[in-house]
C-alpha cells in the first residue's frame, strides 16, 4: 500500500527512499532471531553446564563475556536466553493479537450491547499489569513458560481489541461496505473480506511495537522468578542473579540488560519504520 | 455537568465491581480449595480444616464474595495468614513507601519529558529533535529494573554516596527516607519519560500546525509565548491521557524496582505474598493495585473537563 497522493501535500513531506529506522530495527531483530535459532543447535558451551572452578571469571578471561557464579558461560546463556525471551514474547503477542483482533472486529461488526460489554471488559483487564496477573496465576498454577505467556497475552487482548475496533469501525463506514451489505453479504463475510485486509497493516505495526513491550515484561517476570523455571537461562534471571555479585563481578549485570535493551530497541524501531511504511496516516504519532 | 459526573461515577463503580468479581473468581473459585494451595501438599487434614474454618471457606461462594467486598468498602480486608495482622494495616504501612516512590517518579518523568518534547516539537527535524528522539527511544527500551541495578552499582557500590537498598522509614527523618527513594524513583521514571517525550512532541507538533497558532503568530505574539501559552496548553489533553494509561506500567515497574532496592512497598508485599502463598494478602493487594489504576484513569477522564472546556459542552 503506497501513501495516498494528497493534492495539498507539500513536496517536503515526501518520504525519503531509505527509512533508517526500518533498516536498523529490521537488522537488529533479524540478528536476534538468528542468534536465538542458532542457540537451539549450537552455543559455545552448553548454557547450563556448571564449572564451579571457573566461577566469576571476567569477560575474555574465560569465554567472550565471562562466567557467572556457577561457572556457566555467559555468552552461551545469553544466546539461549534470546530463544527463551523471544519465543515467550512472540507466542504471547500472537495469542493476544489473535484474541484481541477477534474481539475488536466482532465488536465493530455487531455494535450494540456486545460492543459495550466487550469494551468495558477491556477496561477491566487493562487494570491488571502482567506482573500482577503473573503473580495471581503463579500462586495458583505455579510459575513457568505457560504462566508467563498467558499473563502477557491477556494484557495484549485489550490493546489489540481497542485498536482493531476503532480501525474496523472506520472501514464499516465506507461505501464499499455498504455496497457489499446491499449485495446481501453477511457481517462475518464482510469482516473477513473487507475489514481484516484493510486493517491488517495497523495490526502488523502494533504487533512489532507490542513485541518490544512483551520482551520487557518477560524480562521483568523472569527477574522476579515468575518466568521460566531454572536452570533454563533467561535474561531476567541472569540480572537477578547478578545482584548478589554487583561489587565483585559487575560485568554480570551488564550484558543481559544490554541484550534486553537492544531487543526492545530493535522492535520499537521496526514498529516505527513499519508504521511509516504501512500506515502513513499515523506517521509521526507515537 | 452533574449528570455527567454521576454517569461516570456509576460506570466507575461498575468497573470496580467487575474487577473485584474477576479477582475473586481467579483467587477463590478457580483454585477449588484455596486452603490447600496456601498450605501446600504436605499439610495435615486438621490444619487444612482449621484454615478452611478461618478463611470461612465453609460458606457459600456468594456469601464469601459479598463479605469480601463488604470488608473492602468498610476497610476490613481480613487478616494475613503469614503476618497475623490485619491486611489493611499492612497495605497502609507499605503505601507510605510506594505512593511517594510513584509520585516522585511521575514528577521526574514530567520534568524530563515536557521540556524535551516541547523543544523537539518546536525545532522539528533539527539536531535537538533527533537527539531527543534517540534518547526517548533509549529510555523506552532500557528496562527500569536494570537501570536500578546499574544506578546501585555506580552510586552505592562504587561511589558509596547513596544507599544501595532498604528503607529507613519516615520516622528516621525526611532526609534519609527521601534519599532511599531517589535512585529507585529515577529508575522508575526513565521509561515513563521516554514515552511521555514522544507523546508531548507529537501532540505539540500537531497543535503548532493549527490555524489559531498561526493567527497568534500573525497578530505579533512572540514565538515563545505562542508555543507555551497556546500550543503546549492545548497539547496537554493527550499528554495527560497517556500519563493515566501509563499508570498501569508505573505500578508494574514499582513492583520490580521495589524488589531491586529491597524497599518495603506494596509491590514487595505482593511478591512476598506470592512466595508465602498468602492468598488473603495477594487478593487484597491485587485489588488495591487494580482499583488504583482504574481510579487514576477515572480522574484523568475527569481532568479533561478542566483542561478542555469544549469537552464540557460536548458531553452535556
Amino acid at each position: 500500500m503506497s501513501a495516498p497522493d494528497l493534492p495539498h501535500a507539500p513536496a517536503a513531506r515526501q518520504r525519503p527512499p531509505l527509512r533508517p529506522n526500518l533498516v536498523i530495527g529490521g537488522a537488529i531483530v533479524l540478528f536476534l532471531f538468528s542468534v536465538a535459532l542458532l542457540s537451539l543447535v549450537w552455543t559455545p558451551l552448553p548454557p547450563t553446564k556448571m564449572q564451579i572452578v571457573m566461577k566469576l571469571k571476567a569477560p575474555l578471561e574465560k569465554g567472550l563475556f565471562g562466567t557467572d557464579h556457577l561457572g556457566r558461560d555467559i555468552a552461551s546463556m545469553l544466546m539461549a536466553g534470546a530463544w527463551n525471551s523471544l519465543s515467550i514474547a512472540v507466542s504471547a503477542v500472537l495469542l493476544g493479537a489473535a484474541a484481541g483482533t477477534a474481539l475488536g472486529v466482532t465488536a465493530a461488526a455487531r455494535r450494540g450491547l456486545f460492543e459495550a460489554i466487550s469494551m468495558r471488559a477491556n477496561d477491566v483487564i487493562f487494570a491488571f499489569p502482567p506482573v500482577l496477573s503473573a503473580m495471581m496465576l503463579g500462586a495458583l498454577l505455579g510459575t513457568g513458560r505457560g504462566t508467563a505467556i498467558i499473563a502477557i497475552a491477556v494484557f495484549m487482548v485489550p490493546v489489540f481489541a481497542r485498536i482493531t475496533a476503532g480501525a474496523a469501525a472506520q472501514v464499516w463506514a465506507r461505501d464499499y461496505v455498504l455496497a457489499a451489505m446491499s449485495a446481501g453479504k453477511g457481517r462475518a463475510l464482510i469482516t473477513v473480506e473487507h475489514v481484516l485486509p484493510n486493517i491488517a497493516n495497523q495490526i502488523i505495526v502494533q504487533v512489532a511495537i507490542q513485541l518490544g513491550l512483551a520482551i520487557l515484561t518477560e524480562a521483568g517476570l523472569s527477574f522476579l522468578g515468575l518466568g521460566m523455571a531454572p536452570p533454563a537461562p533467561t535474561w531476567g534471571r541472569m540480572l537477578a542473579d547478578s545482584q548478589t555479585y554487583l561489587g565483585t563481578a559487575p560485568w554480570l549485570a551488564l550484558m543481559p540488560g544490554l541484550a534486553i535493551a537492544l531487543t526492545v530497541f530493535g522492535f520499537n524501531m521496526l514498529g516505527d519504520g513499519l508504521r511509516d511504511l504501512l500506515d502513513p496516516r499515523e506517521k509521526g504519532r507515537s | 455537568m452533574t449528570a455527567l459526573l454521576l454517569r461516570r461515577s456509576a460506570s466507575l463503580f461498575l468497573t470496580l465491581l467487575a474487577v473485584s468479581g474477576l479477582i475473586f473468581l481467579v483467587m477463590q473459585v478457580l483454585p477449588g480449595d484455596p486452603a490447600a494451595i496456601m498450605l501446600g501438599t504436605s499439610a495435615s487434614a486438621d490444619t487444612l480444616a482449621a484454615l478452611r474454618q478461618e478463611l470461612g471457606l465453609d460458606q457459600p461462594m456468594l456469601v464469601r464474595y459479598l463479605q469480601w467486598i463488604g470488608g473492602l468498602a468498610s476497610g476490613d480486608l481480613g487478616t494475613s495468614i503469614t503476618y497475623g495482622v490485619p491486611v489493611a494495616g499492612l497495605i497502609g504501612e507499605r503505601l507510605a513507601v510506594t505512593l511517594p516512590l510513584a509520585f516522585i517518579a511521575i514528577l521526574l518523568s514530567v520534568a524530563i519529558a515536557l521540556p524535551l518534547g516541547v523543544l523537539s516539537a518546536a525545532k522539528r527535524n533539527g539536531p535537538v529533535d533527533y537527539i531527543a528522539g534517540f534518547v526517548s527511544q533509549l529510555f523506552i527500551a532500557v528496562p527500569g529494573f536494570w537501570v536500578g541495578l546499574l544506578l546501585a552499582l555506580v552510586f552505592a557500590v562504587k561511589l558509596g554516596v547513596m544507599p544501595s537498598g532498604g528503607f529507613p522509614g519516615w520516622q528516621a527523618g525526611f532526609g534519609p527516607a527521601l534519599q532511599a527513594l531517589v535512585l529507585p524513583a529515577i529508575a522508575l521514571a526513565l521509561q515513563q519519560a521516554g514515552v511521555l517525550t514522544r507523546v508531548t512532541r507529537s501532540a505539540v507538533a500537531e497543535v503548532l500546525g493549527e490555524d489559531f497558532v498561526r493567527t497568534a503568530r500573525a497578530k505579533g505574539l512572540p514565538k515563545r509565548v505562542t508555543l507555551w501559552r497556546h500550543a503546549v496548553r492545548n497539547a496537554l489533553v493527550p499528554v495527560v491521557t497517556i500519563l493515566g494509561l501509563q499508570f498501569t506500567f508505573l505500578i508494574a515497574g514499582a513492583v520490580l524496582i521495589e524488589n531491586v532496592f529491597n524497599l518495603p512497598g506494596l509491590g514487595r508485599l505482593a511478591y512476598q505474598a506470592l512466595t508465602q502463598r498468602d492468598l488473603v494478602v495477594m487478593q487484597d493487594v491485587v485489588m488495591f493495585f487494580a482499583g488504583l489504576v482504574i481510579l487514576v484513569n477515572f480522574l484523568v477522564d475527569m481532568s479533561y473537563l478542566i483542561l478542555d472546556p469544549r469537552l464540557r459542552e460536548a458531553s452535556r
